[in-house]
Protein backbone atom coordinates (compact mmCIF):
# COMPACT_ATOMS: atom_id res chain seq x y z
CA UNK A 1 0.00 0.00 0.00
CA UNK A 2 0.70 3.59 -0.58
CA UNK A 3 0.65 6.34 2.09
CA UNK A 4 1.64 9.79 2.51
CA UNK A 5 3.09 10.90 6.12
CA UNK A 6 2.34 14.59 7.54
CA UNK A 7 6.35 13.91 9.92
CA UNK A 8 7.29 16.62 12.47
CA UNK A 9 10.49 17.60 11.36
CA UNK A 10 12.69 19.76 14.40
CA UNK A 11 16.37 20.11 14.01
CA UNK A 12 16.76 20.88 17.98
CA UNK A 13 15.31 22.15 21.09
CA UNK A 14 15.88 26.06 19.60
CA UNK A 15 14.87 25.58 16.23
CA UNK A 16 11.50 25.92 15.11
CA UNK A 17 10.13 22.69 13.64
CA UNK A 18 8.14 22.54 10.97
CA UNK A 19 5.97 19.34 9.20
CA UNK A 20 7.07 17.98 5.93
CA UNK A 21 5.09 15.53 3.62
CA UNK A 22 6.88 12.25 2.70
CA UNK A 23 5.19 9.83 0.24
CA UNK A 24 5.71 5.64 1.45
CA UNK A 25 5.10 3.59 -1.34
CA UNK A 26 4.47 -0.05 -1.26
CA UNK A 27 4.51 -0.44 2.45
CA UNK A 28 3.80 -4.34 2.97
CA UNK A 29 0.84 -4.94 5.66
CA UNK A 30 2.86 -7.03 7.75
CA UNK A 31 5.43 -3.99 8.81
CA UNK A 32 5.38 -2.71 11.62
CA UNK A 33 5.15 1.39 12.03
CA UNK A 34 8.87 1.48 12.98
CA UNK A 35 10.21 -0.70 9.74
CA UNK A 36 7.83 1.39 7.56
CA UNK A 37 9.69 4.59 8.74
CA UNK A 38 13.18 2.73 8.35
CA UNK A 39 11.71 2.41 4.89
CA UNK A 40 11.41 5.65 4.26
CA UNK A 41 14.68 6.92 5.82
CA UNK A 42 16.71 4.84 3.60
CA UNK A 43 15.36 6.33 0.57
CA UNK A 44 15.78 9.52 2.49
CA UNK A 45 19.46 8.70 3.01
CA UNK A 46 19.68 7.51 -0.97
CA UNK A 47 18.58 10.36 -1.94
CA UNK A 48 20.96 12.64 0.39
CA UNK A 49 18.67 14.20 2.55
CA UNK A 50 18.48 13.69 6.70
CA UNK A 51 16.71 11.02 8.03
CA UNK A 52 14.02 11.02 10.35
CA UNK A 53 14.73 11.12 13.88
CA UNK A 54 12.91 8.75 16.23
CA UNK A 55 13.45 6.65 19.30
CA UNK A 56 13.28 2.57 19.43
CA UNK A 57 15.05 0.28 21.06
CA UNK A 58 13.62 -3.95 21.67
CA UNK A 59 10.80 -3.20 19.39
CA UNK A 60 8.80 -5.92 21.01
CA UNK A 61 6.74 -4.05 23.27
CA UNK A 62 8.96 -4.12 26.43
CA UNK A 63 11.59 -1.73 26.64
CA UNK A 64 9.93 1.73 26.33
CA UNK A 65 11.87 3.65 24.22
CA UNK A 66 9.40 3.87 20.73
CA UNK A 67 6.82 6.74 20.92
CA UNK A 68 5.41 9.21 18.22
CA UNK A 69 1.60 9.96 18.40
CA UNK A 70 0.12 8.31 15.32
CA UNK A 71 -3.06 10.35 14.03
CA UNK A 72 -3.62 12.29 17.26
CA UNK A 73 -3.23 9.34 19.48
CA UNK A 74 0.03 8.13 21.34
CA UNK A 75 1.19 4.64 20.26
CA UNK A 76 -1.69 5.10 17.35
CA UNK A 77 -4.65 3.91 19.29
CA UNK A 78 -4.48 0.01 19.38
CA UNK A 79 -5.41 -1.23 22.85
CA UNK A 80 -2.35 -2.48 24.55
CA UNK A 81 0.11 -1.92 21.41
CA UNK A 82 3.43 0.28 21.33
CA UNK A 83 4.16 1.64 18.40
CA UNK A 84 6.95 -1.19 17.64
CA UNK A 85 4.03 -3.48 17.87
CA UNK A 86 1.43 -1.65 15.74
CA UNK A 87 1.31 -3.42 12.03
CA UNK A 88 0.37 -1.45 8.77
CA UNK A 89 -2.42 -3.65 8.19
CA UNK A 90 -4.33 -1.30 10.19
CA UNK A 91 -3.87 1.47 7.80
CA UNK A 92 -5.55 1.83 4.52
CA UNK A 93 -4.28 2.31 1.35
CA UNK A 94 -3.73 6.05 0.38
CA UNK A 95 -4.18 7.24 3.95
CA UNK A 96 -2.40 10.33 5.22
CA UNK A 97 -0.93 9.80 8.81
CA UNK A 98 0.06 12.58 10.93
CA UNK A 99 2.99 11.78 13.11
CA UNK A 100 3.98 13.97 16.26
CA UNK A 101 6.75 13.53 19.08
CA UNK A 102 5.32 13.51 22.60
CA UNK A 103 4.53 16.97 23.60
CA UNK A 104 5.22 18.62 27.36
CA UNK A 105 7.18 20.55 29.12
CA UNK A 106 8.85 18.05 31.22
CA UNK A 107 9.85 16.16 27.67
CA UNK A 108 12.16 18.72 26.06
CA UNK A 109 12.63 17.97 22.21
CA UNK A 110 15.75 16.79 21.08
CA UNK A 111 15.45 16.07 17.59
CA UNK A 112 12.67 15.44 14.75
CA UNK A 113 10.18 12.99 16.50
CA UNK A 114 12.53 12.45 19.99
CA UNK A 115 12.40 13.40 23.62
CA UNK A 116 14.13 13.86 26.76
CA UNK A 117 12.33 11.64 29.19
CA UNK A 118 14.91 12.18 31.65
CA UNK A 119 12.26 13.76 34.05
CA UNK A 120 10.74 10.09 34.38
CA UNK A 121 14.37 8.93 35.46
CA UNK A 122 14.74 12.00 38.17
CA UNK A 123 11.70 10.80 39.46
CA UNK A 124 12.58 6.79 39.96
CA UNK A 125 15.87 8.37 41.05
CA UNK A 126 13.46 10.42 44.06
CA UNK A 127 12.42 7.12 45.42
CA UNK A 128 11.57 3.93 43.18
CA UNK A 129 13.61 1.72 44.83
CA UNK A 130 14.16 0.03 48.21
CA UNK A 131 16.96 0.22 50.58
CA UNK A 132 18.98 -3.21 51.03
CA UNK A 133 21.67 -3.84 53.01
CA UNK A 134 24.36 -6.29 51.80
CA UNK A 135 25.28 -9.36 52.77
CA UNK A 136 24.26 -12.81 52.61
CA UNK A 137 21.62 -13.18 49.90
CA UNK A 138 18.20 -13.54 52.29
CA UNK A 139 16.50 -17.49 51.43
CA UNK A 140 13.66 -17.42 49.08
CA UNK A 141 10.40 -17.28 49.95
CA UNK A 142 11.37 -16.48 53.39
CA UNK A 143 9.09 -13.35 53.16
CA UNK A 144 5.38 -14.06 52.60
CA UNK A 145 4.18 -12.12 50.02
CA UNK A 146 0.44 -12.58 49.66
CA UNK A 147 -1.19 -13.73 46.54
CA UNK A 148 -3.26 -10.63 45.46
CA UNK A 149 0.00 -8.12 46.67
CA UNK A 150 1.82 -9.81 44.35
CA UNK A 151 -0.46 -10.03 41.28
CA UNK A 152 -1.45 -6.50 41.66
CA UNK A 153 2.06 -5.43 42.33
CA UNK A 154 3.26 -7.24 38.96
CA UNK A 155 0.16 -5.60 37.24
CA UNK A 156 1.80 -1.97 38.60
CA UNK A 157 5.19 -3.10 37.79
CA UNK A 158 4.46 -3.70 33.81
CA UNK A 159 4.45 -0.41 33.40
CA UNK A 160 7.49 0.53 30.60
CA UNK A 161 7.36 4.54 31.40
CA UNK A 162 7.03 4.63 27.54
CA UNK A 163 5.29 8.37 28.71
CA UNK A 164 2.13 7.60 26.39
CA UNK A 165 0.35 8.62 29.64
CA UNK A 166 1.73 12.28 29.94
CA UNK A 167 1.66 12.32 25.99
CA UNK A 168 -2.38 11.44 26.28
CA UNK A 169 -3.29 13.92 29.13
CA UNK A 170 -4.61 16.88 28.37
CA UNK A 171 -2.71 18.21 31.26
CA UNK A 172 -0.07 16.16 30.40
CA UNK A 173 0.11 14.78 33.71
CA UNK A 174 2.88 11.92 34.53
CA UNK A 175 0.49 10.76 37.81
CA UNK A 176 -0.43 7.34 35.63
CA UNK A 177 3.48 6.66 35.58
CA UNK A 178 3.76 7.45 38.86
CA UNK A 179 0.70 5.77 40.70
CA UNK A 180 2.84 2.58 38.98
CA UNK A 181 5.74 3.19 39.86
CA UNK A 182 5.11 3.84 43.51
CA UNK A 183 2.13 1.31 43.90
CA UNK A 184 4.67 -1.84 41.99
CA UNK A 185 6.92 -1.52 45.48
CA UNK A 186 4.56 -0.41 47.94
CA UNK A 187 2.03 -3.06 47.45
CA UNK A 188 4.82 -5.23 48.22
CA UNK A 189 6.48 -6.25 52.08
CA UNK A 190 9.95 -4.93 50.23
CA UNK A 191 8.64 -2.07 50.15
CA UNK A 192 6.67 -1.36 52.68
CA UNK A 193 9.49 0.29 55.14
CA UNK A 194 9.85 3.32 52.70
CA UNK A 195 6.25 3.84 51.76
CA UNK A 196 5.47 6.85 53.20
CA UNK A 197 8.43 8.88 52.05
CA UNK A 198 8.45 7.31 49.03
CA UNK A 199 4.96 8.16 47.73
CA UNK A 200 5.76 12.19 48.80
CA UNK A 201 9.00 12.29 47.41
CA UNK A 202 8.34 10.97 44.02
CA UNK A 203 5.22 12.95 43.78
CA UNK A 204 7.60 16.14 44.96
CA UNK A 205 9.68 15.28 41.81
CA UNK A 206 6.95 15.08 39.21
CA UNK A 207 6.19 18.30 39.99
CA UNK A 208 9.42 20.12 40.37
CA UNK A 209 9.59 18.45 36.35
CA UNK A 210 6.40 20.79 35.63
CA UNK A 211 4.10 17.98 34.77
CA UNK A 212 0.37 19.11 35.22
CA UNK A 213 -1.95 17.62 37.16
CA UNK A 214 -4.86 14.32 37.00
CA UNK A 215 -8.53 15.41 36.21
CA UNK A 216 -9.18 11.69 35.76
CA UNK A 217 -10.21 12.13 32.31
CA UNK A 218 -8.41 8.67 31.94
CA UNK A 219 -6.64 9.23 28.64
CA UNK A 220 -3.72 7.97 29.94
CA UNK A 221 -5.49 4.59 30.54
CA UNK A 222 -6.77 4.05 27.34
CA UNK A 223 -3.57 4.46 25.40
CA UNK A 224 -1.05 2.93 27.80
CA UNK A 225 0.36 -0.01 26.29
CA UNK A 226 0.62 -1.80 29.52
CA UNK A 227 -3.03 -1.05 30.08
CA UNK A 228 -2.23 0.08 33.79
CA UNK A 229 -4.91 1.25 35.18
CA UNK A 230 -6.80 4.14 36.59
CA UNK A 231 -7.35 2.86 40.13
CA UNK A 232 -3.79 2.97 40.86
CA UNK A 233 -3.75 6.94 40.57
CA UNK A 234 -6.67 6.58 43.59
CA UNK A 235 -3.91 4.62 45.40
CA UNK A 236 -1.04 7.19 44.93
CA UNK A 237 -3.54 9.62 46.18
CA UNK A 238 -4.16 7.64 49.19
CA UNK A 239 -0.68 6.77 50.06
CA UNK A 240 0.32 10.06 49.40
CA UNK A 241 -2.45 11.36 51.80
CA UNK A 242 -1.67 8.90 54.39
CA UNK A 243 2.27 9.93 54.43
CA UNK A 244 1.21 13.70 54.44
CA UNK A 245 -1.24 13.20 57.70
CA UNK A 246 1.80 11.53 59.11
CA UNK A 247 3.55 14.68 58.76
CA UNK A 248 6.60 12.95 57.17
CA UNK B 1 -4.56 21.52 45.71
CA UNK B 2 -6.65 18.39 43.86
CA UNK B 3 -7.78 17.04 47.53
CA UNK B 4 -8.79 20.81 48.09
CA UNK B 5 -10.60 20.54 44.85
CA UNK B 6 -12.71 17.00 45.90
CA UNK B 7 -13.70 18.13 49.02
CA UNK B 8 -14.70 21.69 48.50
CA UNK B 9 -16.56 20.06 45.73
CA UNK B 10 -17.86 17.20 47.89
CA UNK B 11 -19.58 19.89 49.82
CA UNK B 12 -21.17 21.91 47.16
CA UNK B 13 -22.42 18.53 45.83
CA UNK B 14 -24.42 17.78 49.46
CA UNK B 15 -25.60 21.77 49.00
CA UNK B 16 -26.58 20.75 45.35
CA UNK B 17 -29.22 18.04 46.42
CA UNK B 18 -30.26 19.79 49.56
CA UNK B 19 -31.05 23.13 47.44
CA UNK B 20 -32.96 20.59 45.26
CA UNK B 21 -35.04 18.66 48.24
CA UNK B 22 -35.81 22.10 49.60
CA UNK B 23 -37.23 23.67 46.27
CA UNK B 24 -38.99 20.76 45.02
CA UNK B 25 -41.31 21.62 48.23
CA UNK B 26 -42.80 23.60 45.77
CA UNK B 27 -45.05 20.80 44.56
CA UNK B 28 -46.45 20.30 48.16
CA UNK B 29 -48.08 24.15 47.59
CA UNK B 30 -47.76 27.08 48.70
CA UNK B 31 -48.42 26.72 52.60
CA UNK B 32 -44.81 24.16 52.59
CA UNK B 33 -42.54 25.83 50.21
CA UNK B 34 -43.87 29.36 51.90
CA UNK B 35 -43.05 28.07 55.74
CA UNK B 36 -40.09 25.97 54.48
CA UNK B 37 -38.35 29.66 52.69
CA UNK B 38 -39.35 31.75 56.08
CA UNK B 39 -37.85 28.97 58.51
CA UNK B 40 -34.39 29.55 56.14
CA UNK B 41 -34.79 33.40 56.90
CA UNK B 42 -36.07 33.84 60.54
CA UNK B 43 -32.68 31.47 60.95
CA UNK B 44 -30.66 34.70 61.38
CA UNK B 45 -27.17 34.48 62.28
CA UNK B 46 -27.02 30.70 61.47
CA UNK B 47 -28.28 31.50 57.28
CA UNK B 48 -25.25 33.82 57.68
CA UNK B 49 -22.75 31.41 58.89
CA UNK B 50 -24.34 29.23 56.04
CA UNK B 51 -24.24 31.62 53.72
CA UNK B 52 -20.40 32.82 54.04
CA UNK B 53 -19.80 29.41 54.69
CA UNK B 54 -20.81 28.59 50.91
CA UNK B 55 -19.48 31.33 49.26
CA UNK B 56 -15.77 30.12 51.01
CA UNK B 57 -16.23 26.99 49.91
CA UNK B 58 -16.90 28.32 45.94
CA UNK B 59 -14.15 30.72 46.11
CA UNK B 60 -11.60 27.94 46.94
CA UNK B 61 -13.07 25.71 44.69
CA UNK B 62 -12.97 28.12 42.02
CA UNK B 63 -9.68 29.73 42.99
CA UNK B 64 -7.92 26.09 43.15
CA UNK B 65 -9.69 25.28 39.67
CA UNK B 66 -7.76 28.12 38.03
CA UNK B 67 -4.62 27.87 39.66
CA UNK B 68 -4.34 24.06 38.65
CA UNK B 69 -5.86 24.78 35.44
CA UNK B 70 -3.04 27.50 34.33
CA UNK B 71 -0.39 25.10 35.72
CA UNK B 72 -1.80 22.02 33.37
CA UNK B 73 -2.00 24.78 30.61
CA UNK B 74 1.37 25.38 31.18
CA UNK B 75 2.94 21.51 31.09
CA UNK B 76 1.82 21.63 27.27
CA UNK B 77 3.62 24.71 25.83
CA UNK B 78 3.58 23.47 22.83
CA UNK B 79 0.20 21.91 21.16
CA UNK B 80 -0.70 19.22 18.82
CA UNK B 81 -1.55 19.97 16.00
CA UNK B 82 -3.76 16.60 15.75
CA UNK B 83 -5.12 15.69 19.47
CA UNK B 84 -7.61 13.02 19.02
CA UNK B 85 -9.38 12.61 22.54
CA UNK B 86 -9.77 8.80 23.29
CA UNK B 87 -11.17 6.99 26.65
CA UNK B 88 -12.05 10.31 28.32
CA UNK B 89 -15.76 11.46 28.70
CA UNK B 90 -17.10 15.28 27.05
CA UNK B 91 -17.83 16.39 30.66
CA UNK B 92 -13.92 15.48 31.85
CA UNK B 93 -12.97 17.40 29.45
CA UNK B 94 -14.66 20.68 29.28
CA UNK B 95 -14.66 20.79 33.65
CA UNK B 96 -13.17 24.51 33.78
CA UNK B 97 -15.48 25.71 30.81
CA UNK B 98 -18.70 23.73 32.46
CA UNK B 99 -18.14 25.32 35.86
CA UNK B 100 -17.12 28.63 34.86
CA UNK B 101 -20.72 28.96 32.84
CA UNK B 102 -22.27 27.34 35.89
CA UNK B 103 -20.48 29.92 38.11
CA UNK B 104 -22.06 32.82 35.66
CA UNK B 105 -25.07 31.33 36.24
CA UNK B 106 -25.24 31.21 40.35
CA UNK B 107 -24.62 35.04 40.37
CA UNK B 108 -27.01 35.32 37.90
CA UNK B 109 -29.02 32.93 40.04
CA UNK B 110 -28.80 34.60 43.58
CA UNK B 111 -29.13 38.19 41.82
CA UNK B 112 -32.20 37.04 40.77
CA UNK B 113 -34.02 35.13 43.65
CA UNK B 114 -32.10 35.94 46.36
CA UNK B 115 -31.24 39.67 46.37
CA UNK B 116 -34.23 39.64 44.24
CA UNK B 117 -32.96 42.63 41.95
CA UNK B 118 -35.74 43.86 40.09
CA UNK B 119 -33.60 44.38 36.82
CA UNK B 120 -32.82 40.90 36.73
CA UNK B 121 -35.82 38.57 36.49
CA UNK B 122 -37.52 40.11 32.80
CA UNK B 123 -40.75 40.49 34.27
CA UNK B 124 -41.45 44.07 35.54
CA UNK B 125 -42.34 43.12 39.13
CA UNK B 126 -40.43 43.65 42.25
CA UNK B 127 -40.03 39.95 44.06
CA UNK B 128 -39.62 41.47 47.19
CA UNK B 129 -43.00 43.09 47.31
CA UNK B 130 -44.65 39.31 47.27
CA UNK B 131 -46.09 38.74 50.61
CA UNK B 132 -48.48 36.39 52.11
CA UNK B 133 -50.60 37.44 54.84
CA UNK B 134 -50.89 35.04 57.54
CA UNK B 135 -54.00 34.90 59.48
CA UNK B 136 -52.59 36.03 62.65
CA UNK B 137 -52.38 39.44 60.95
CA UNK B 138 -48.43 38.88 59.93
CA UNK B 139 -47.35 38.30 56.34
CA UNK B 140 -44.43 35.89 55.24
CA UNK B 141 -42.51 36.48 51.68
CA UNK B 142 -44.63 34.73 49.17
CA UNK B 143 -41.60 32.53 47.84
CA UNK B 144 -44.45 30.29 45.90
CA UNK B 145 -45.62 33.39 44.03
CA UNK B 146 -41.88 34.24 43.25
CA UNK B 147 -41.17 31.09 41.95
CA UNK B 148 -43.99 31.01 39.49
CA UNK B 149 -43.71 34.13 38.40
CA UNK B 150 -40.07 34.03 37.91
CA UNK B 151 -39.82 30.80 36.17
CA UNK B 152 -43.14 32.19 33.72
CA UNK B 153 -40.41 33.94 32.00
CA UNK B 154 -38.70 31.50 29.24
CA UNK B 155 -35.55 33.25 29.06
CA UNK B 156 -35.06 32.94 32.64
CA UNK B 157 -36.31 29.20 32.42
CA UNK B 158 -33.70 28.69 29.70
CA UNK B 159 -30.85 30.37 31.44
CA UNK B 160 -31.91 27.75 34.23
CA UNK B 161 -32.14 24.89 32.16
CA UNK B 162 -28.95 25.70 30.34
CA UNK B 163 -27.38 26.54 33.80
CA UNK B 164 -28.15 23.21 35.92
CA UNK B 165 -27.43 20.97 32.50
CA UNK B 166 -24.34 22.05 32.91
CA UNK B 167 -23.93 21.82 36.13
CA UNK B 168 -25.07 18.13 36.11
CA UNK B 169 -22.98 17.46 33.42
CA UNK B 170 -20.03 18.85 35.26
CA UNK B 171 -21.26 16.84 38.11
CA UNK B 172 -21.51 13.18 36.08
CA UNK B 173 -17.68 13.51 35.42
CA UNK B 174 -16.76 15.32 39.81
CA UNK B 175 -19.08 13.21 41.46
CA UNK B 176 -16.97 10.20 41.44
CA UNK B 177 -13.63 12.04 40.41
CA UNK B 178 -13.36 13.95 43.97
CA UNK B 179 -13.38 9.67 44.99
CA UNK B 180 -10.41 9.42 42.47
CA UNK B 181 -8.79 12.19 44.24
CA UNK B 182 -8.88 11.30 47.59
CA UNK B 183 -7.88 8.07 46.94
CA UNK B 184 -11.27 6.31 48.11
CA UNK B 185 -11.55 4.26 45.10
CA UNK B 186 -10.32 1.14 43.42
CA UNK B 187 -11.15 -1.80 40.65
CA UNK B 188 -14.01 -3.24 43.28
CA UNK B 189 -15.98 -0.64 43.23
CA UNK B 190 -14.65 2.01 40.30
CA UNK B 191 -16.99 1.21 38.09
CA UNK B 192 -20.34 1.56 40.54
CA UNK B 193 -19.06 4.51 41.57
CA UNK B 194 -18.80 6.13 38.09
CA UNK B 195 -22.19 4.85 37.28
CA UNK B 196 -23.99 6.80 40.62
CA UNK B 197 -22.21 9.74 39.86
CA UNK B 198 -23.53 9.14 35.79
CA UNK B 199 -27.00 8.70 37.84
CA UNK B 200 -26.97 11.04 40.78
CA UNK B 201 -26.29 13.99 38.38
CA UNK B 202 -29.44 12.89 35.68
CA UNK B 203 -31.92 12.68 38.60
CA UNK B 204 -30.31 16.05 40.04
CA UNK B 205 -31.62 17.61 36.48
CA UNK B 206 -34.54 16.30 36.05
CA UNK B 207 -35.46 17.48 39.97
CA UNK B 208 -34.29 20.81 39.41
CA UNK B 209 -35.41 21.48 35.29
CA UNK B 210 -39.05 19.93 36.73
CA UNK B 211 -39.84 23.03 38.24
CA UNK B 212 -39.68 25.84 35.54
CA UNK B 213 -41.00 22.69 33.05
CA UNK B 214 -43.94 22.84 35.27
CA UNK B 215 -44.38 25.99 35.50
CA UNK B 216 -44.11 26.71 31.71
CA UNK B 217 -46.48 23.67 31.38
CA UNK B 218 -49.47 25.47 33.70
CA UNK B 219 -48.64 24.60 37.36
CA UNK B 220 -49.57 26.98 39.91
CA UNK B 221 -52.10 28.93 37.45
CA UNK B 222 -53.74 30.40 40.13
CA UNK B 223 -51.05 32.86 41.07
Amino acid sequence: MNLTLKVWRQKDGQTPGRFETYEAKNVLEDMSFLEMLDVVNEELIERGQEPIAFDSDCREGICGMCSLVINGVPHGGHKGTATCQLHMRHFKDGQTITIEPWRAKAFPLLKDLIVNRSAFDRIIQAGGFVSVNTGGAPDGNALPVPKEAADRSMDAAACIGCGACVAACKNASAMLFVAAKVSHLNLLPQGHPEKDRRALAMVRQMDQEGFGACTVTGSCEAVCPKEISLSFIAKLNRDYGLAALKGK
Amino acid sequence: MKYLMAVTGGLLLLFVIGHMLGNLQIFAGREAINRYGHLLQSSGELLWVVRLGLLAVVALHVWSAIKLSLENKAARPVAYAQYQPVGSTYASRTMLMSGLIVFAFIVFHLLHYTVRAQAVNLTGQDFAAFKEALPNGESRHDVYKMMIVGFRSVWVSAFYVLGVGLLCLHLSHGASSMFQSLGWKNDAYRPWLDRLARLLALAIFLGYISIPVAILLGYGKDV
